[in-house]
């Protein structure tokens, strides 16, 4: 497998969490896989749309209509009521919504305000996970030092100053 | 908590004051927002709406906040507890009776800020200004926005920003109003050219009570439609410069007035003052015609005893749920149209005494 950021060979495979059921995986070189832990925040913006790739059998009726695995919601229903069901209907019927959206908007693509803190909060979330997982092979490896020094950065994280 | 102590307040958007005042009643920023893991409230069961405004009823009565938010269950108010908040502006018809199931709407003291709870999304917040103040508005929906985002994990598109149930609202999910008076566009008809020139830039001109309602007392709301492309300060950037327009064209139109037809508005704006005293029944829609007579009379200094805040109070107060509120008790329309008319006469002759 090459490296996702680079022609090199992956020699990393990491799976970050970003909240709420959301898993990424990364598989990077060594290189690339240090630049992206030392910086998580990188990787983020990416993975905000990256939800996970869905079956497509599971999203197809008898009648050949696409439905949400989330809320069930058939594109049918939402010609009918014009409410959508889910957050996960954009995706799930992007092709369908392409068209609608610039018909109504005249664009497709958001150009405002950003969640300000979403970010940091994904971020510290995925950070968490990742030093809990050094912490428990820190455990096993029993490097008792390696490990009191995980625990402290993840009650940094717990605690963080107000304002950060 | 008691909704009667809100009686004699006159809530931010009727306070009268403010840039442009003597046209621009009130500026107004929504705000669609919706929880990242919950379906929208068209598609969440009885378990999943009590959930939600568990949620967000925590979130906006600890958010770290200079004003407190203070949280109102819609399902257990009476009918006319709901239709005086709709009244003040401060929620939707559609949350007060169309809905069912938990929702809630929280909101300050001075009634400049609110939030509803499972309306047609999740959350639709709303800073109200009196006067010309879209920027202020903002500036202050933005920071409430921050604040309850410190607690809830909204939905967010890379490509399509913030999302919505309907897809009219997703981006910014903002929804800019500015509520003008225009009397004397409307009394010379130029406002029907107006507004077809209105939506082919893509602006929305609404009556008082939003959505399908028809402009009654001159009041008209105008909003921007599209909310994916375009970022906020664009889109209220462009909403005030048609607004700019606007008020020249109603400025121009009242000194034409004046100059080639003072006596017969002098006459208009006695009458109107002379039936809001003396008539015996009188209905809502009569009277906001007649109320917005006066206001122009006193904007074009033909009337110099009435303080607007006066006319904002008589407006607000002849609605069907205030009246029935000041009354203290309920009143089918007959009976309304009668009990208008008294207080109308009451509150007129108490204010020609105190002036004179
Ligand atoms: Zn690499
Ligand atoms: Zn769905």
């Amino acid at each position: 497998m090459k490296c996702q950021r680079c022609p090199k060979p992956a020699t990393f495979h990491i799976t970050e969490v970003f909240g709420h059921a959301k898993y990424r995986d990364f598989h990077l070189c060594e290189e690339c896989a240090q630049r992206h832990l030392a910086n998580p925040d990188a990787s983020l913006k990416a993975a905000q749309t990256a939800t996970p790739p869905l079956p497509d059998a599971d999203l197809t009726d008898e009648f050949g209509g696409k439905h949400c695995p989330a809320c069930g919601l058939k594109f049918v229903e939402f010609r009918n009521s014009g409410r959508l069901g889910c957050p996960r209907d954009y995706d799930v019927f992007k092709d369908e919504l392409l068209p609608l959206l610039d018909n109504i908007h005249g664009d497709t693509k958001h150009a405002g305000k950003q969640p300000r803190l979403q970010p940091l909060r994904q971020a510290n979330a995925a950070e968490r996970e990742r030093l809990r997982g050094e912490l428990e092979s820190a455990i096993r490896k029993e490097a008792y030092e390696e490990a009191a020094r995980l625990r402290d950065r993840l009650r940094q994280l717990d605690d963080p100053a107000p304002g950060a | 908590m008691n909704l009667d102590r809100l009686l004699p307040n006159l809530g931010e958007w009727l306070r009268g004051i403010g840039p442009e005042s003597d046209i621009v009643v009130s500026s107004r920023v929504r705000l669609a927002r919706n929880l990242a893991d919950m379906p929208f409230g068209n598609r969440a069961n009885a378990e999943q709406k009590t959930e939600t405004e568990t949620r967000v009823r925590n979130a906006v009565t600890t958010a770290n906040l200079p004003y407190a938010l203070e949280f109102v269950d819609v399902a257990k108010l009476t009918p006319i507890d709901r239709q005086f908040l709709v009244e003040r502006q401060l929620m939707s018809r559609e949350l007060a009776s169309v809905l069912d199931g938990p929702r809630g709407v929280a909101f300050n003291e001075t009634e400049s800020v609110s939030v509803m709870v499972n309306e047609e999304d999740h959350l639709r917040l709303q800073v109200m200004r009196s006067g010309l103040a879209l920027d202020e508005a903002w500036t202050e929906i933005d920071r409430l926005d921050d604040a309850l985002e410190a607690n809830l994990a909204f939905a967010f598109h890379d490509q399509f920003g913030y999302l919505t149930a309907c897809p009219t609202n997703v981006g910014t999910g903002m929804r800019a109003s500015v509520m003008l008076h225009l009397p004397a566009l409307s009394l010379t008809k130029e406002i029907e050219k107006l507004f077809r020139s209105l939506q082919k830039i893509n602006l929305v001109v609404r009556g008082l009570y939003g959505e399908g309602s028809r402009a009654s007392g001159d009041l008209y709301q105008i909003s921007n439609q599209v909310t994916l492309g375009k970022s906020e300060s664009r889109v209220l950037q462009e909403i005030r410069e048609v607004i700019a327009q606007i008020i020249q064209y109603e400025r121009r139109a009242r000194q034409l007035l004046l100059k080639e037809r003072r006596q017969a508005e002098q006459d208009r704006v006695a009458r109107a003052i002379g039936t809001l005293g003396s008539a015996t029944m009188i209905t809502s829609e009569e009277t906001m015609e007649l109320l917005s007579t006066v206001r122009l009379g006193i904007q074009l200094h033909l009337l110099d005893d009435l303080p607007p805040t006066t006319v904002n109070q008589l407006f607000i107060h002849t609605q069907a749920a205030h009246l029935q509120k000041l009354m203290g008790t309920p009143l089918d329309g007959e009976e309304r149209n009668a009990a208008r008319a008294k207080y109308l006469r009451n509150r007129l002759r108490e204010l020609g005494s105190h002036q004179r």
